[in-house]
């Protein structure tokens, strides 16, 4: 049993008692909701007459379904404007706070929780949704839940939960020159397997975690739930509070920020912690991962061999084999060069503005491949505007991508972007599933989004840091 | 059956069906395109609906389609069943296709809370006595699986052999507690303590 972490004491102070069944009820500080998981809590709330306990410390926003190109109302998407409509009405009636488009501030629910400051460390945060664990970067206990559970939620400000062991990843080291957060986090996932974090929670430590930026870490805790970890975090520290210094709400608030940093400070992990399991990994020695089959854990440094699937442990062939078949890959071939359709630049994994700026960097003065759909989707309105603010828009646009509205788009392609056929995309979101970005055809490789820039200007899944060491060109 | 207070599940019996392979996610289980809705009703239908139908809605091999699995109650899977997303739009839609046990090797920690909420017990056991589950029930579509989430066990034709049922998940599907909102909601009073004794509550 862990001892002294952040999780032990973040897991304390939220508390509230046992239930019969073994259970702890847990205070919940911050409640996220959307439009496609939250509906239908409110509908058995309605059902068995309750109200909602703590509207206050419950934010909205619509990500999921809203479209990323013609946003005027009603949706040319019935369905979409039901889904939308409906979560409108719902959050009036409880008087919940709600990003919505018109606010200037909506965009994914993993990205504007965050810049509006309301994820902080030591909170315990939910969301319908697997990614909620991204808000463990700033030191919170952050997890997806299920619909019963947000009705639980919205009636008790409470949920009820099972302790887990808590192991510590220590990524020592410093991250070569073109490799950042993504590639640590599908190394994790590769090494540790899809299913290595159930039971688990994950706490990122080490010189090369310390050294990231928020978001670098917020793309490492956002894919904890593909290792099969439900929350996984990192303790605050400088970094994090002056990440958080720097958000409009606590400029306009610093008094807050001053009341609540001695909390922050308390809740880090102390030095003489104890884990149920610790893993190091050296990071001084990736590159690049990208994804060749069906799960997050199937992934492989750019440059190395493709493995077999009679190479690989038993449980992990039959599935490598169909993903293989499906992905049309050999074993021993690399995925650098690798055809692509399109190029996906967006997600709460990878569509912040550091992620934005990166991938800018790789785009300027080239072009999109004439074969490859692009797309950049900004996380949230905020990043739209900072973006377009310091020209980063016009860098895109220029090498012919397509800049759209904040949303979770092709993600999870429950708006109109979506794969179609078997096209195959770059993308810097979380999931390869089959089906995930819209067409059960379509192939999907996962990958930072510098490399993302990269495969959508070569038109074949590239090694990012040789298309750096190439000269620009400028046509005059 | 989310809508009332919780019964009682302490085993469930009936025609077992085999769905094969691990890291099966609920992208698989219910494509998002089927989410865009407001209630559950009707998603039975559409569960595992990319493996069952190809693109112009003809059946595919799936033990879902086969006639012989139509009646099953008890779903017997391997490893990572219900990873990915937390839409618990993935169990309501096996839960209206007419699933109320699932057995398997492991079980995403999402997808296993998910299926408690909606009282559908999540027991596992070794991959080898799962393949063999799987296979009896492929031998015997219309023999008799029965869960008892109690007495962790399976029994399947004249084999009973020990699984694993979560602690909490035992008691809450034994005793009847599993629908934890009116549980939880009885200590209020406790719940706005804690809440005031956090610093970043403002309680004001």
């Amino acid at each position: 049993m862990s001892k002294g972490t952040l999780y032990d004491k973040v897991w304390d102070r939220h508390t509230v008692t046992e239930l019969p069944t073994g259970q702890t009820q847990l205070f919940v500080g911050l409640h996220l909701i959307h439009e496609v998981t939250s509906p239908q809590a409110f509908g058995m709330l309605e059902e068995r007459d309750m109200a909602v306990a703590y509207p206050e410390l419950t934010h909205a926003t619509v990500d999921h379904i809203v479209p990323t190109a013609d946003q005027s109302r009603p949706y040319a998407d019935d369905a979409a404007e039901r889904m939308m409509a409906e979560l409108e009405e719902n959050v009036h009636d409880a008087g919940i706070e709600f990003s919505d488009p018109t606010s200037g501030n909506q965009g994914i629910v993993h990205v504007i929780g965050p810049e509006q400051g309301l994820t902080q460390p030591g909170k315990t945060i939910v969301c319908g949704d697997s990614h909620t664990s991204t808000h463990g970067a700033f030191g919170a206990l952050a997890f997806g839940i299920g619909t019963s559970q947000i009705r639980d939620v919205l009636a008790t400000g409470t949920i009820a939960m099972e302790k887990k062991d808590v192991r510590k990843i220590e990524v020592t080291g410093e991250l070569p020159d073109g490799v950042g957060a993504k590639d640590v986090i599908l190394e994790i996932i590769r090494r540790l397997g899809t299913d290595g974090g159930v039971g688990y929670v994950y706490e990122y430590a080490g010189e090369a975690i310390e050294n990231l930026d928020m978001e670098g870490r917020m793309s490492i805790c956002n894919m904890s739930i593909e290792g099969g970890a439900r929350a996984g975090y990192v303790n605050p520290d400088e970094t994090t509070f002056e990440w958080l210094r720097d958000t409009e709400y606590f400029q306009n608030n610093p008094e807050t920020f001053d009341e609540l940093l001695p909390y922050w400070e308390s809740v880090a992990s102390d030095d003489d912690a104890e884990y149920d399991d610790v893993v190091t990994i050296d990071g001084s020695e990736l590159e690049p991962v990208v994804t060749w089959g069906t799960t997050p854990g199937q992934g492989v440094g750019v440059t190395e061999p493709i493995p077999a699937p009679e190479d690989l442990p038993a449980d992990k062939a039959d599935t490598a084999r169909r993903a293989q078949e499906h992905m049309r890959v050999e074993p021993g071939e690399t995925m650098d060069g690798y055809p692509i359709d399109v190029a996906f630049l967006g997600s709460c994994t990878n569509a912040r503005l550091p992620d934005l700026r990166r991938a800018a960097r790789v785009v300027e003065g080239r072009e999109v491949h004439p074969d490859v759909r692009a797309m950049v989707v900004p996380g949230s309105q905020r990043v739209a505007r900072a973006a377009e603010a310091e020209g980063l828009r016009e860098v895109f646009e220029a090498a012919g991508f397509d800049w759209r509205n904040a949303g979770c788009s092709m993600c999870l392609g429950m708006n109109e972007d979506q794969l179609e056929g078997d096209e195959a995309c770059a993308s810097s979101s979380n999931r390869n599933f089959v089906g995930r970005q819209g067409s059960k055809d379509g192939r999907t490789v996962l990958m930072n989004p510098r490399m993302v820039a990269a495969a959508a200007v070569e038109g074949e899944v590239t090694d990012v840091r040789e298309v750096e060491n190439t000269e620009v060109v400028v046509d005059d | 059956m989310t809508d009332g207070p919780a019964e009682t599940v302490e085993h469930v019996s009936g025609s077992g069906i085999p769905v094969r392979g691990n890291d099966i996610d609920t992208d698989q289980i219910i494509p998002a395109r089927f989410m865009k809705v407001v209630t559950f009703d009707g998603l039975g239908q559409f569960s595992f609906f990319d493996q069952r139908f190809d693109d112009d809605d003809n059946e595919k091999d799936h033990p879902m389609n086969e006639d012989r699995f139509r009646d099953a109650s008890v779903m017997v899977v391997n490893a990572n069943f219900g990873c990915g997303s937390s839409r618990e739009h993935a169990p309501q839609a096996l839960v209206r296709w007419g699933i109320d046990a699932i057995v398997g090797e492991s079980f995403a920690e999402i997808f296993a809370g998910n299926c408690l909420a909606l009282g559908v017990p999540t027991v596992t056991a070794d991959a080898e006595t799962v393949e063999t589950i799987q296979d009896w029930v492929d031998d015997n579509p219309d023999g008799d699986v029965d869960v008892d989430v109690a007495a962790e066990t399976v029994t399947y034709g004249d084999t009973t052999v020990d699984v694993t049922v979560d602690d909490a998940q035992r008691k809450a599907l034994v005793e009847g507690v599993w629908d934890t909102t009116a549980l939880m909601k009885a200590n209020a009073e406790a719940v706005a303590e804690t809440a005031a004794s956090l610093p970043y509550v403002d309680t004001a």
